[in-house]
């Protein structure tokens, strides 16, 4: 199972759902890495897989990790099924796609929380409420962080503290998320005594 | 004191726009600015009908940039419980009124790519204000309007002149149906649809929106609705240690009033939520009418909302 059970926090942490099919026009799947287990189990759920599928543009790219489930996304037999080779190769296709969808489109979002939260962000710009964006995490649990600081943001953040690509500055991992941003916080971690540095610990994977 | 602090107004105009509707201007009586509001909004007006003191809500019509007045449109409802027709009959320029602050249940999501909005009847009012909010920020919108007949379409002619294509009229009565399925189907992603008209609108739009796959949190409706009659009833107040009858053109909520009751209150429609009262005792069966309470205080019969719900049965007890 590559479905990950995330303790309980603070508010602003994201919790995810399992994905389930709705009534709609058409169906907007982003997927990346394990990510696919879920598509392919969302697929398993419907009524009419065949009629489904007809409607359904997905979109996938390899996990942060390295898990690559093209080919069982490919054999689904969407409508349209594209390979990115990245997140922000991903993205662009995204927004492409998003300029010619209609209301009435069921938006899926399945992986790993930067490639949700960044979609996320993308679909929320164009004023699609986020609460009606079905979400399920899967596979990798490393997070992008943006640094409070210099504002910069440093992708799949395996460590606790970690340093800032950017500034360089240890950063402590918070679990306070923007939407808006797509990132989880970080903050200087030895602001107050400058070299204590607490050794990183390996808490997303 | 509930509802809010108040604004002592002026009736400055009365204009009759057709056979069933009549619209209203006031100013304030001190001559300055009124409070700012945004589309979508409404007043509560006070009105003292031969001693009955009626406090009916009305959307706002008027440009949300002009302060120096509100308008209000205002149908008559000959089979209603009298405040349309007190407005219509007894409202003259020079009067003093009394509205509430404005409130807005009803607001545009200024996030949303595009605004669909579908009218019936009078509910056009609200989008009025919004339309003119719109074409000052430049926002994009399509107002679809439908009414029985021309001659009741009221303020389609101003719409269309302002808005041109953006606005398409329906007449009932020549066979037009407001083509809904089609319009939900090519709407790019973003837009958000708002409603505003009579009950079996309301019901067609949201099932048309669920079937067609519409997102729940872009689709709104204008929920207030006046209270409407039923059989009396009694209450019994238990922290007023009172007990009251409700008449049958009266709500629970102007009941309290009438007793002199301080009961909270906002929209006196059944949707914003201010009015809430939790149940103590019940033996018999809660007309809910509301907008606001969840499925489940329904069933059980645990919470009220005076302002429109009624109760048939032996006993209601309430916390107020």
């Amino acid at each position: 199972m590559t479905k990950t059970e995330f303790p309980p926090s603070i508010r602003s942490r994201p919790v995810y759902g399992e994905l389930e099919p709705r009534a709609g026009i058409f169906h907007l799947i982003v997927a990346d890495g394990e990510g696919a287990d879920a598509v392919i189990a969302l697929f398993a759920k419907a009524a009419d897989a065949a009629s489904m599928l007809a409607k359904s543009h997905i979109l996938y790219t390899a996990g942060p990790n390295g898990t690559d489930e093209w080919d069982r996304i490919a054999a689904l037999g969407a409508a349209q099924a594209q390979k990115a080779a990245s997140v922000p190769t991903l993205l662009f296709r995204l927004a492409r796609v998003l300029q010619d969808v209609q209301m009435g489109t069921q938006i899926y979002l399945t992986g790993t929380e930067g490639l949700m939260g960044q979609a996320e962000r993308d679909i929320m710009a164009l004023g699609f409420p986020h609460s009606d964006i079905q979400k399920e995490h899967r596979g990798s649990t490393v997070r992008r962080v943006q640094c409070v600081h210099c504002k910069g943001v440093t992708e799949n953040v395996r460590t606790d503290p970690f340093q800032c690509s950017h500034c360089g500055l240890h950063l402590f991992v918070r679990d306070h998320y923007s939407r808006r941003l797509a990132a989880f916080q970080g903050v200087n971690i030895d602001a107050e005594d400058r070299g204590q540095v607490p050794p990183p610990v390996e808490r997303f994977r | 004191m509930s509802g809010g602090p108040k604004l002592n107004v002026r009736v400055a105009e009365v204009v009759k726009v057709n056979d069933l509707i009549t619209r209203f201007r006031f100013v304030a009586r001190d001559g300055g600015l009124l409070p700012a509001f945004s589309g979508g909004a409404h007043t509560v007006v006070e009105m003292d009908d031969n001693g009955t003191r009626r406090l009916n809500p009305y959307s706002l019509m008027s440009d949300p940039e002009d302060r120096t007045g509100y308008e209000i449109s205002v149908r008559r409802d000959d089979a209603g419980r009298g405040g349309s027709l007190y407005m219509h009959r007894h409202v003259r320029p020079g009067m003093d009124m009394v509205l509430s602050h404005p409130v807005n249940l009803f607001p545009l999501d200024n996030r949303a790519r595009k605004h669909l909005f579908i009218a019936g009847g009078i509910g056009i009012t609200p989008f009025l204000a919004m339309t003119r909010q719109l074409a000052r920020f430049g926002g994009r919108f399509e107002l679809h309007y439908a009414t029985r007949n021309p001659a009741l379409c009221a303020y389609g002619d101003s719409l269309k002149a302002a808005h041109g294509d953006r606005v398409h009229l329906y007449f009932d009565e020549q066979g037009d149906t407001l083509p809904l399925a089609d319009l939900l189907s090519r709407q790019p992603l973003g837009t958000h649809l708002y409603c505003c008209g009579p009950k079996g609108m309301l019901n067609w739009v949201r099932s048309a929106a669920a079937t067609a796959g519409w997102a729940t949190h872009a689709v709104h409706f204008e929920e207030f609705t006046a209270p409407a009659t039923g059989a009396p009833f009694a209450v019994t107040l238990e922290r007023s240690g009172k007990t009251l009858t409700v008449g049958s053109t009266q709500s629970l909520l102007e009941a309290m009033e009438a007793a002199g009751v301080d009961a909270p209150y906002l929209c006196r429609g059944g949707a914003c939520g201010q009015c809430e009262t939790d149940v103590v005792r019940c033996d018999g069966r809660i007309d809910h009418r509301d907008h606001w309470l969840t499925p489940e205080d329904m069933a059980t019969n645990t919470k009220i909302m005076p302002c429109v719900s009624r109760f048939e049965g032996r006993t209601l007890v309430i916390d107020r």
